[in-house]
């Protein structure tokens, strides 16, 4: 029971890169690209979200 | 009496169209926050149920493959007219009763009440914060589009690999990975709704849904596995 769902949990999740692939291409090609100080403006809240995943780690060793 | 509008300058004028773009991509992100927090309430009410049923584990992956088919072949089109609600409450509810079944293995941990509760929490502060951010921002992060959609792809075959190779440290990789690439989709989303990109409140409640529960899987995932249990 549990080898089967293993592989048709496998099988859908190479159903969805099949969904992906033309997703990524599409935004890759006709995405808006990124201006001056844009990565930093993501980077800055990504870099939040580590430190908050770092304590949580030590509130709960 | 005086005309209301002559009393703004020539730049305070709001041109009509601009105007009605403004509404209407109000409407799409209240819409949306009305139909996520309706969803994440649904998920928790199945979630109990699923707990109190005590529903083994391999319940999550089968709710889990039913939603995501669900999501891929069922949603896009009914999200077009108003039978997506129904399905986006079938998609969450199924979600949230597999998340029951995991929910009930952390339980039976020592301090597995302290690991959800500090998930949850987590889990809350990460979405505020970033659509808080996102919503507040002047930058508009649909430039991490492709950036976005190549890293998913690299983690899904990574989770592939991991299904059948069982490895706790590649466990704990993908789920670091899965935390900040779906931070990623929130700033990503949220920014999409609010410059207008996103029309369609039932495809955008769906893809904030999942980055939510993303989240809140592979934090659960991350402090068990770091929580010397």
């Amino acid at each position: 029971m549990e080898l089967f769902l293993k592989i048709a949990a496998a099988g859908v999740m190479i159903m969805m890169l099949f969904f992906l692939w033309p997703a990524y291409k599409a935004w890759q090609e006709n995405g808006p690209k990124a201006e001056k100080g844009d990565w930093q403006a993501a980077i800055l809240p990504l870099a939040a979200v580590v430190g908050l995943v770092i304590v949580l780690i030590m509130l709960v060793r | 009496m005086a005309n209301p509008k002559s009393f703004l300058s020539k730049q305070q004028e709001i041109p009509a169209a601009r105007a009605g773009s403004v509404l209407e991509t109000n409407k799409v992100l209240k819409n949306t926050y009305l139909l996520l927090a309706a969803t994440l309430g649904f998920s928790a009410f199945t979630a109990m149920l699923s707990m109190a049923l005590a529903m083994p584990s391999w319940v999550y992956l089968v709710s889990v493959i039913g939603a995501m088919l669900l999501g891929m072949f069922v949603l896009p089109r009914a999200a077009q007219s108003a039978s997506g609600v129904g399905v986006i409450f079938l998609i969450t509810g199924m979600l949230g009763f597999g998340l029951g079944s995991i929910l009930s293995m952390y339980m039976a941990l020592p301090n597995g009440p302290s690991i959800i509760a500090t998930a949850f929490g987590g889990t809350a502060v990460i979405f505020l914060g970033l659509s808080g951010y996102a919503l507040t921002s002047k930058r508009d992060f649909s430039f991490l589009g492709g950036f976005l959609f190549a890293g998913m792809m690299v983690a899904v075959v990574a989770m592939i690999a991991n299904i059948f190779l069982n490895m706790p440290a590649l466990a704990l990789a993908v789920s670091a990975a899965i935390i900040l690439l779906m931070s990623g989709f929130i700033l990503f989303d949220t920014s999409r709704i609010k410059s207008g990109a996103e029309t369609n409140y039932i495809m955008a409640t769906y893809g904030i849904y999942l980055a939510i529960f993303n989240i809140f899987i592979s934090l659960l995932q991350i402090l068990g596995i770091m929580g010397d249990d």
